[in-house]
């Protein structure tokens, strides 16, 4: 297989200044952790982090730590810290690597950046139930920790069509935030810096959406894993002049690939989605497998669920509450299907891969039926392969590849 | 050269054990050769090789190409090509059985159900999951815990006359529940038979089967009870072709002498 072994993958020139964005990110709430000059808030991945900013927070997210800890596969030794504590090893392996490495005293954030041996301590604790009941457990251990308050909002989950009968009571839960952050905060609350807020997460929404649509062109100039490694600032930054700044960057880069026909996978000869959350342990291998199969994995839902095309500066409350809501894992079996049957379409592609994540079944769709039923609508064929977000004691590389390159060879097979 | 006629081989490093076929230009199996694969895969292929070339009565030099499948497919010296054993396999049925089958697998250490159609074309595949309940392995682990040969299974479950049920999912669960049946005195034909029924019980929950069933790999081979079981599971017939144990290594086979002529033919054209 001498084709296999020359894999190319075409590096990103921005990664550098995501890089540097990033590093003064952290070593701005290290240093409000040292002189508690700033009140510093946790927040959920696609929680109302700009709330918290609109009110002067500096905003850590678990979740992000969390993935750290997996692409530094330093997960894998921590996870059984917490396990023994009673969090099981079928729950959440962010929650188990995260609440293992607070134990342990051991963090990814003190080999990437020097002079940082902690994440930041909380002044509050704010989840959003929308992607799972995991955080609220995640998020009530630390609050038992610190001794800080711990607030949420309450989602409905599995959501058909996003409606009025929805969104007024997820937006009123937002509201009821304000008193008891103005109290931990000592600041009045301020429309006008709300506004301002949710008007630059709407710019870093549309830019990062934009990033990814450029996957559809033929060839990509983007794969999906240089996407779950850029999304970086849309995650902990969206709210900020400064992800704006990276994603304007981004995009040019991208935009000059596809007029000069540069491919991320040279040689692209399959396009395929990939569903589910990445391995981040196997970040590297896994884009390396694909690379060598010609094949690029080029747009995922995973990377597009911090897309939130409905925030509108003019009615944040609201507009928050739906963006929130409208999300993929928010959503029913029959909104995830046809979201992902217009994406097939979108970005041309020729399989899908399902990554069935052991400890999240919320990020996980190929457990009640849905490969089948897409298959059999698109013809489109599919492969899932067992693995997990954080855990690689859950993961056979060899049954991963084995299933990859039988799939790639099916592909062929059809052309 | 060039006086012995022209051969293809394929061989399939399976996790337990090496299969090697070798085939001539019209696709006919002139020689195998099964053995333990063994901690070193290469020397293990090799001596395949020998017998299944001496089997053939064919010289070295008669190989015109050679692609090896399985676990351990990038452990061969003597192979230009590999494919995945799930493409092996598909190829190799489709060989014995030209129509639209699903293919039942079960092997060492994993199981497979690949469906194909008409044209031999594969439609979809599943591998079984990270557990070693349904292969051969589980079989070889309660060999060893009954105390019993592993090539006597197959005449005592035949012996059965009430099968005991094990309704547990992993093997240390089944391995205690053959205990708690060893201990309130059950059979130990009954228990066999429960042990095939099992396997077969595993590897159905994984896919869907279509109208015509093909049953490969070593645990077939080796305990055709198990067909003639799956066969009343399933309701009607299910093929078995002669040599379920070298499906993948005449599939390998059969890519080879596809990828030689290909091959030749890219080269006649650039010439
Ligand atoms: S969605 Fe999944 S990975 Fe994310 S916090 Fe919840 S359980 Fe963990």
């Amino acid at each position: 297989m001498a084709e296999e072994k020359k894999s190319w993958r075409k590096p990103i020139k921005a990664t550098k200044e995501m890089g540097r964005i990033m590093a003064e990110y952290f070593y701005e709430l290290h240093d409000a952790d040292q002189t508690r000059k700033q009140k510093i808030a946790w927040c959920t991945s696609v929680g109302p982090a700009e709330i918290l900013r609109a009110m002067g927070f500096l905003v850590h997210f678990p979740e992000n730590h969390g993935a750290m800890l997996g692409a530094s596969r330093m997960a894998t030794d921590l996870i059984p810290v917490a396990n023994a504590q009673g969090y099981s090893p079928d729950i959440c392996s962010y929650l188990t690597a995260d609440i293992g490495s607070y134990l342990k005293g051991e963090t990814p954030l003190a080999k990437a950046y020097k002079g940082i041996d902690s994440v930041p301590k909380p002044d509050v604790l704010v989840y959003n139930t929308n992607q799972c009941r995991d955080v609220q457990d995640w998020f009530a251990w630390y609050a038992e920790e610190f001794k800080v308050p711990l607030l949420g909002i309450h989602t409905h989950r599995n959501i058909v069509d996003v409606t009025e009968v929805y969104i007024p009571s997820i937006a009123k839960q937002m509201e009821e935030l304000i008193p008891p952050l103005e109290e931990i905060s000592g600041k009045k609350f301020d429309m006008d810096e709300l506004k301002h807020v949710v008007a630059l997460s709407r710019k870093c929404s549309d830019l990062w959406q934009e990033v990814l649509f450029t996957a559809a062109n033929v060839p990509s100039p983007i794969t999906f894993f240089d996407g779950t490694i850029h999304m970086g600032p849309a995650v902990v930054l969206r709210g900020t002049q400064a992800a704006v700044d990276y994603y304007e960057l981004l995009l040019a880069e991208l935009k000059e690939r596809i007029q000069n026909g540069v491919a991320a996978v040279e040689g692209e000869r399959f396009r395929l989605y990939w569903e589910g959350m990445p391995v981040w342990g196997r970040l590297s291998s896994h884009a390396k497998l694909f690379a060598g199969l010609k094949t690029n994995v080029l747009a995922s839902t995973y990377c597009n669920s911090w897309i939130f095309a409905d925030f509108d500066p003019e009615d944040p409350f609201m507009s928050m509450a739906k963006a929130y809501t409208e999300l993929f894992i928010v959503r029913s079996d029959h909104a995830k299907e046809k979201y992902i049957e217009e994406m097939l379409d979108f970005f041309k592609v020729d399989g899908i891969i399902y990554h069935d994540a052991k400890t999240c079944p919320y990020n996980t769709n190929c457990r009640y039926g849905m490969p089948q039923r897409l298959e059999k609508k698109t013809g489109i064929p599919s492969l899932i392969i067992n693995g997990d977000l954080n855990d690689l004691r859950m993961i056979s590389d060899e049954q991963t590849k084995t299933n990859v390159e039988a799939f790639i060879e099916q592909l062929e097979e059809r052309k | 050269m060039g006086a012995a006629k022209p051969v293809y081989v394929g061989v399939d490093v399976g996790s337990s054990r090496t299969k090697l076929a070798v085939m001539d230009d019209r696709r006919n199996l002139l020689g195998f050769a099964v053995r333990k694969s063994g901690t070193d895969f290469y020397a293990t292929a090799e001596r395949c090789l020998e017998t299944g070339l001496q089997m053939a009565g064919v010289p070295a030099d008669a190989i015109r190409y050679c692609v090896s499948t399985g676990y351990g497919r990038k452990n061969v010296a003597f192979s230009q090509d590999t494919r995945t054993e799930i493409s092996c396999h598909a190829k190799g049925c489709y060989y014995y059985f030209p129509m639209a089958v699903s293919i039942i697998d079960i092997g060492g250490q994993d199981n497979k159900i690949i469906k194909i159609d008409d044209n031999g074309n594969r439609i979809s595949f599943k591998m079984n999951r990270k557990c070693a309940a349904g292969t051969g392995a589980f079989l070889e682990e309660m060999s060893a815990r009954l105390d019993i040969p592993l090539e006597d299974m197959d005449g005592l479950a035949r012996r059965s006359t009430e099968m005991v049920k094990l309704g547990s999912f992993c093997t240390v669960f089944s391995g205690t529940e053959v205990l708690e049946n060893i201990r309130s005195g059950k059979k130990v034909t009954d228990i066999v038979k429960g042990l095939f029924f099992s396997v077969i019980k595993r590897v159905m929950e994984m896919d869907s089967l279509t109208e015509k069933v093909v049953m490969t790999g070593g645990v077939v081979a080796n305990n055709p009870y198990i067909v003639e079981m799956a066969a009343e599971i399933i309701g009607h017939e299910i093929l078995v072709p002669e040599y379920p144990q070298l499906t993948g290594a005449i599939g390998a086979a059969l890519y080879a002498m596809d990828i030689r002529a290909k091959l030749a033919d890219t080269q006649s054209t650039e010439a």
